[in-house]
């Protein structure tokens, strides 16, 4: 896997509590089960990728992680305390930042209005209460220049940068607003092979800030670039997780497509299926 | 290997920024095709009309009906940045005309009880627009193309009953002639500066003595005050952050914590205010109020917001821009008069106006998102 390690510097210590825990999560959506027992955590400082087909529930999990939802049965506990969100504020709160695919950018207004959207920082009281503007422009300046982008202009137009460049801003703008856990719903399933390594470069360096990556995604090359572990679901149900180095990508593509060879993977993970 | 990789990575950026010119970066600004507008309009009349129009009180002229449009313009150019059209503020021009008219006349109020209570009436259609458009999801188009028509006949209905069968409510200018808040929204103001001016030989004056230009017509006044309030608000505060994020995509906007809904209705709010303040400063400087007050503004004003650079999708445009369409507005309109043109050529000027500017706006929108 050396080609796969570009994205990956040193494992995380495993005796980290996690950030985020979430016990026997299931969903229903009337007669319809979404989820049916998925069990998944964060731990500080590690990129755990949620690996799964179209339909297996990545999107009602992350949006039940994120607040979206709340789920039927099972526990979520922040920091060891047992949580209950009941709308995406208090995620958010909680330190729970999701980027979905649309990114929340508005490719009209510049990078700075973008990343300050809803958040703005004020000075002045009163009537003149206003935006911070020189604040405004040099945070976002230099958060961005630190994901390794250089903008022309704080006044720059979201709508000139690239599909990565874009993922980028709005990664900042979650870790820049105190994210402890990013969800990061497919950040690579629309990308060029250079943006798509931009991504992953700025997901490795939010992870050495601490900061808990959950990456959401299809493509497990992507996956095993930059992941510590890996949860494979499936129809509903977590497969099963496997750390970095102890599985190959054609055992997590067979996971993915519904474990017909389930029965060969099972020492390699640790009979954790 | 990342350490060699991020670089190479940054270094192919760099050398991909081209340097930008104070011309592309101009270009850029919404508003910058209404001022380009200002300047042709000017130098066409300078050519063709004659030189009175350009004298302190042909200014007057022209700046007072651009006035009472720009009052409009500035709160069609907010409320469509906020990605939300209102077609009835022409309407609202005359139904808050009854509604002054009936508060001073018919019931006797003084202005300090009138003018909020006009401006409240409005506000308070304006949020029940705005609060069917964001319930039902409709376009505001259509939900305010039936407030044109339901304010429209309320005006004559409601007309009619206060002044005994007639579409005209007279009397207003006796019922607040001597009001002491009157001065704020009626007349001229500065007249003791330009009395003072007149003396001095600085400005034209009447045979007696008198400037031929008594003061300065209060809606230009408050047409200026807001055009500076509404670009204060949308560029230096957080409101006019959330104005603009909310017109160019509500869920990213709300998705953000942007209060997409209170945003809005408070946009539909402010753009029926303004057509009740162009209503009582044009009921006050007529006497009276009719039916037709504010025929067909909604269209000019949504035409000069656009001139500004508004985008008919929301999200962009600006307050300074629909200030200058709004003088483009008035200049053409009175500047035809000192021409020999006939006065007509204004409608075949206004349709080729708009399609100028909307082709210009596509234009410089492409630009800004990197559309291609």
């Amino acid at each position: 896997m050396t080609q796969d390690t570009t994205f990956h510097h040193g494992d995380v210590s495993t005796d980290v509590r996690p950030i985020i825990e979430m016990t026997d999560i299931e969903k229903h959506f009337g007669n319809i089960i979404a989820l049916a027992g998925v069990s998944f955590d964060v731990r500080p400082g590690e990129c755990h990728c949620l690996l799964g087909d179209n339909g297996a529930g990545k999107s009602t999990f992350i949006k039940t992680m994120s607040g979206v939802h709340k789920p039927t049965h099972g526990t979520i506990t922040i920091d060891g305390k047992p949580m209950n969100f009941s709308s995406p504020r208090d995620a958010m709160e909680a330190g729970i930042a999701t980027v979905f695919q649309d990114l929340a950018m508005i490719p009209l207004m510049s990078v700075t209005r973008n990343f300050f959207m809803g958040r703005e920082p004020t000075i002045g009281r009163g009537p003149t209460k206003r935006m911070d503007v020189q604040k405004m422009n040099e945070t976002a300046v230099e958060e961005m220049r630190k994901m390794g982008i250089n903008l022309r202009g704080p006044d720059q137009a979201v709508g000139t940068l690239s599909g990565g460049e874009r993922q980028t801003v709005a990664i900042a703008r979650a870790v820049y607003f105190g994210a402890r856990v990013l969800i990061l719903d497919e950040p690579t399933s629309a990308l060029g092979v250079r943006q798509t390594s931009n991504v992953l470069a700025t997901i490795d360096r939010v992870r050495k800030q601490g900061v808990g990556v959950v990456f959401i995604s299809h493509n497990v090359r992507h996956a095993l670039a930059v992941g510590d572990r890996f949860t494979v679901l499936n129809r509903g149900k977590t497969l099963g997780t496997a750390r970095r180095g102890e599985i190959t990508p054609e055992q997590l593509q067979d996971l993915m497509a519904g474990g017909q060879e389930l029965a060969q993977l099972e020492g390699s993970l640790e009979g954790t299926v | 290997m990342a350490e060699t990789i991020q670089p190479a990575i940054q270094a192919a950026k760099d050398e991909r920024l081209k340097k930008e010119g104070i011309g592309s970066r101009l270009m850029k600004r919404p508003e910058l095709g209404a001022i380009a507008g200002v300047i042709l309009v000017t130098t066409f009349f300078l050519i063709t009309a004659d030189g009175a129009m350009f004298t302190l009180s042909g200014i007057m002229n022209f700046m007072t009906p651009a006035a009472q449009l720009g009052i409009l313009a500035i709160g069609a150019a907010m409320l469509m940045i906020g990605g939300e059209f209102d077609l009835s503020i022409g309407s609202m021009v005359a139904f808050a005309g009854l509604i002054f008219g009936a508060c001073t006349v018919t019931l006797g109020l003084p202005l300090i009880l009138a003018i909020p209570l006009t401006l409240a009436v409005a506000a308070g259609i304006g949020a029940v627009n705005g609060t069917i458009v964001l319930k039902t999801g409709l376009p505001s188009f259509i939900v305010t193309l039936a407030f044109l028509f339901v304010l429209r006949g309320a005006s004559l209905v409601g007309l009619k009953i206060a002044s005994g069968g007639s579409t005209q409510l007279r009397g207003v200018r006796d019922a607040v002639e001597d009001d002491w808040l009157a001065p704020l929204f009626s007349g001229d103001a500065f007249g003791p500066i330009f009395a003072w001016l007149a003396q001095i030989g600085a400005i034209e004056t009447f045979k007696n003595g008198a400037p031929k230009v008594p003061g300065i017509p209060v809606e230009i006044l408050w047409f200026i005050f807001l055009a500076l309030v509404a670009t204060y608000v949308l560029l230096r505060t957080p409101q006019g952050n959330w104005i603009f994020a909310a017109g160019g995509d509500r869920n990213a906007a709300s998705n953000s914590g942007v209060p997409v809904r209170k945003v809005k209705i408070a946009l539909f709010m402010l753009t029926a205010m303004c057509g009740a303040l162009v209503a009582i400063i044009t009921v006050m400087d007529s006497g009276s109020t009719d039916a037709r007050r504010g025929f067909m503004k909604e269209f000019e004003a949504i035409i000069a917001a656009v001139i500004g650079g508004c985008l008919l999708t929301g999200g962009y445009g600006s307050a300074i821009g629909a200030f200058f369409g709004a003088i483009i507005f008035g200049m053409v309109t009175i500047g035809l008069t000192y021409t020999d043109f006939d006065q007509d050529w204004f409608q075949i000027f206004l349709g080729g106006m708009l399609l100028i500017a909307v082709l210009f706006n596509n234009y410089i929108r492409k630009r800004v998102t990197g559309e291609r």
